[in-house]
């Protein structure tokens, strides 16, 4: 089978949404066609096609190893979204749906994407394509976010693009043929000319850390994610982040093929460090329980970039990691999305009894927020621990440490909010702008769904799992 | 000869990023922006004494129509529509932002000649162009604060790295091209800004007053 349908399916999809006349049953788009794209994901990954070595396009290891999760998160998102726009029917939602199909269509590309401009160009889609779902809401706050994730995020986007171009020109003047494929690339090695490969690295880090939120470029993540519906921040939380990820690991292949992978490795740890210290202090002083959401998505970028500064295993603890925290942070984010529509306001200060008016939800992201810090049995504990043993491994020491530190620092910011706004009685400012707003299973089921995944990734992460990340490992690294 | 003719426009290029560090008014930011914007588009056509194909030409097409008509007009047009007054209060005063600018400029050069570039483009003023637009395109976004300048900023860095792709204009197929994109995220910019002020959200478009969203 054409791992191309991954990408035309959605994007028909949203064609087919964006010319369905009914409001009310154009939402149904997302979970059908969610299904369709999980159905033929998991195909893929069951039997990996073979990817000729020159293809553009093509559903290798690598991303054997993280879009079937995307493509979960974005099923169960799409099947919230239902009930979701059901809720919010005052809105017109044609462009809502269509948009979040071809955002799905774009990061299957992506994903997929063996190309260096490519790749460029699907991320740069994803990007203008979330701009009218962060404005949803259409209120001022929605158009601040909007406009800094624009400024910033564009930003980011363009100096990706010059730092392609970079690596271009390091092909070029170590005498290639100017074929951008990553394939092509690595196989140039040592040919690339290294003053260029290093200004490439740079750029592209700065601009896909940008796209994945890497402090400090992380400042446009807590206004969007508080502002944007939450199924939109769930899909850019686990979604959107995973491909400027895999973007920065691809692109970590080629310069360490070129002989400067220590060089990489450890603007990576920094950078990772630095974020994981940045959210954790963030965090510490938040007092909004949508935006501690992006805060902990900063600190797990950070977790994913210093994972893959470590080799072998840290890549392939990261790559678990991207899997636990993306179904984690789902969950948290849908419930949180709940909790926000039945209290009518985001902050701590207003927000109180939660447990009392929105049960589930609140025992769901009081779970989350476990899972999220790191809690066993659940996934991320494994995969943090497996970093932790990789950096440990490396004779990383005072990393270690470093990395131990924010965790608790994350930890006690977490706690703090969550359970601020779970505690009590709901207070009388509570009870005045709480919204009449019922659990039904419509809004309950996936996040709930999401947090069991995440449970059973810790339980008993599938054999094959395991195989297809040591692949894409073996993608990465190259033994000679 | 036509290394020569090529020069000549990316020096013009160059002196267009120092006017619009020094212009206080939006409408002369604008103008310094499209007239870079055609410059830019008629480069393509100058870089080999060769055919021109369809691709080369199509190429300098897009870039004059968009970089240099379609989107002046749109920004002039969000002027308008911000009733935006046309003296700009600067976050950092118009003779610093000319003088890091000309640093900027100054300093390009001096990197362009520390990379390592090929034989062909060792006399071009393409690398030292384009590194000198990313900055000035940097400090328009830094130091202005009203949001159609900083799009202008945005506009002169993806000028800046338009510059560099012709260096790789004839190897590689599809890059330089998918530059264009980027034109399509000044769009979106351009367009948001319009529709707000349709709806009426904010009263100026101070981006200071952008200041809900924080700790």
């Amino acid at each position: 089978m054409n791992p191309l349908f991954l990408i035309i399916v959605p994007l028909v999809g949203a064609v087919l949404a964006a010319a369905w006349p009914d409001n009310r049953t154009r939402p149904w788009f997302l979970p059908v066609f969610g299904l369709l794209h999980v159905v033929l994901a998991f195909w893929l990954f069951f039997n990996p096609p073979v990817v000729a070595p020159d293809a553009w396009f093509g559903f290798d290891p690598l991303a054997r190893a993280v879009l079937p999760v995307v493509s979960l998160l974005f099923l169960v998102c799409a099947v919230y979204g239902v009930s979701y726009l059901r809720i919010r029917s005052e809105r017109p939602n044609r462009v809502f749906v269509a948009l979040l199909l071809s955002i799905l269509g774009l990061l299957s590309g992506g994903h997929q994407a063996r190309h260096l401009g490519l790749l460029w160009i699907t991320t740069e889609a994803v990007t203008l394509a979330t701009v009218p779902l962060l404005h949803f809401n259409g209120t001022p706050r929605a158009f601040e976010a909007t406009w800094k994730y624009l400024l910033v995020g564009g930003t980011g986007i363009a100096l990706s693009l010059l730092g392609s171009f970079c690596l271009g020109y390091s092909s070029l003047h170590g005498g290639g043929e100017g074929d951008l494929t990553f394939a092509a690339l690595t196989a140039q090695g040592v040919g690339l000319s290294r003053p260029w490969v290093l200004t490439a690295w740079v750029l592209l880090l700065v601009g896909y850390g940008t796209k994945m939120g890497l402090a400090p470029m992380h400042t446009w993540k807590p206004d969007a994610y508080g502002e944007a519906p939450s199924i939109v921040g769930a899909i850019l939380a686990g979604g959107v982040t995973t491909v400027a990820f895999t973007a920065i690991l691809r692109v970590r292949a080629v310069v360490g093929s070129a002989g400067e992978g220590h060089i990489a490795d450890r603007t990576l740890l920094l950078i990772g460090l630095f974020s994981m210290l940045v959210a954790a202090l963030f965090l510490l002083g938040s007092r909004d329980f949508k935006r501690i959401l992006a805060y902990s998505s900063v600190e797990h970028m950070g977790i994913l970039s210093i994972g893959a500064a470590l080799g072998v295993a840290g890549v392939a603890a990261a790559l678990f990691h991207v899997w636990s925290n993306t179904l984690t942070k789902g969950a948290l984010f849908l419930s949180a999305g709940n909790m926000r529509r039945a209290a009518g306001s985001p902050s701590m200060d207003d927000v109180r009894g939660m447990s009392v008016l929105t049960p589930r939800s609140a025992a769901i992201f009081v779970t989350g927020m476990f899972a999220i810090t790191a809690l066993p049995p659940f996934g991320p504990f494994f995969s943090e621990l497996q970093v932790v043993r990789a950096a440990l491994a490396s004779g990383k020491g005072v990393a270690t440490a470093v990395f131990l530190g924010c965790l608790l620092l994350a930890f006690f910011g977490l706690t703090r909010v969550v359970f601020a706004i779970v505690d009590g009685r709901p207070s009388p400012t509570t009870r005045t702008n709480a919204q009449p707003f019922l659990e039904t299973a419509g809004v309950v089921a996936p996040p709930l769904v999401l947090l069991g995944m995440s449970l059973c990734l810790g339980l008993f992460a599938p054999e094959i799992l395991r195989e297809a990340w040591s692949a894409a490992v073996a993608q990465l690294f190259p033994t000679p | 000869m036509s290394g020569g003719a090529l020069n000549l426009l990316i020096g013009l290029a160059m002196g267009l990023n120092l006017l619009a560090l020094g212009s206080s008014r939006v409408p002369s930011l604008i103008r310094a922006v499209s007239i870079q914007g055609v410059l830019l588009g008629m480069m393509p056509l100058l870089l080999e004494d060769k055919n021109l194909d369809w691709r080369v030409v199509l190429v300098a097409l897009a870039t004059v129509v968009g970089k240099g008509v379609v989107i002046p007009s749109l920004l002039r047009r969000a002027m308008r529509a911000a009733n935006i007054e046309r003296e700009i209060q600067p976050f950092l005063g118009y003779v610093p932002s000319l003088l890091l600018g000309a640093g900027g400029t100054i300093a390009a050069v001096a990197l362009a000649r520390a990379l390592p570039l090929l034989p062909e483009h060792a006399g071009s003023l393409l690398v030292p162009g384009a590194i000198a637009s990313v900055l000035t395109g940097f400090i328009l976004m830094i130091a202005r604060v009203k949001a159609i300048s900083q799009v202008c900023g945005y506009l002169v860095l993806e000028n800046g790295i338009y510059l560099f792709g012709l260096l790789l204009f004839d190897s590689t197929p599809l890059l330089v091209e998918s530059g264009i994109l980027l034109d399509v995220t000044v769009g979106v910019f351009i367009i948001g800004i319009i529709v707000d002020r349709i709806q009426r959200a904010f009263d100026s478009l101070d981006t200071r007053k952008l200041t809900t969203l924080r700790e």
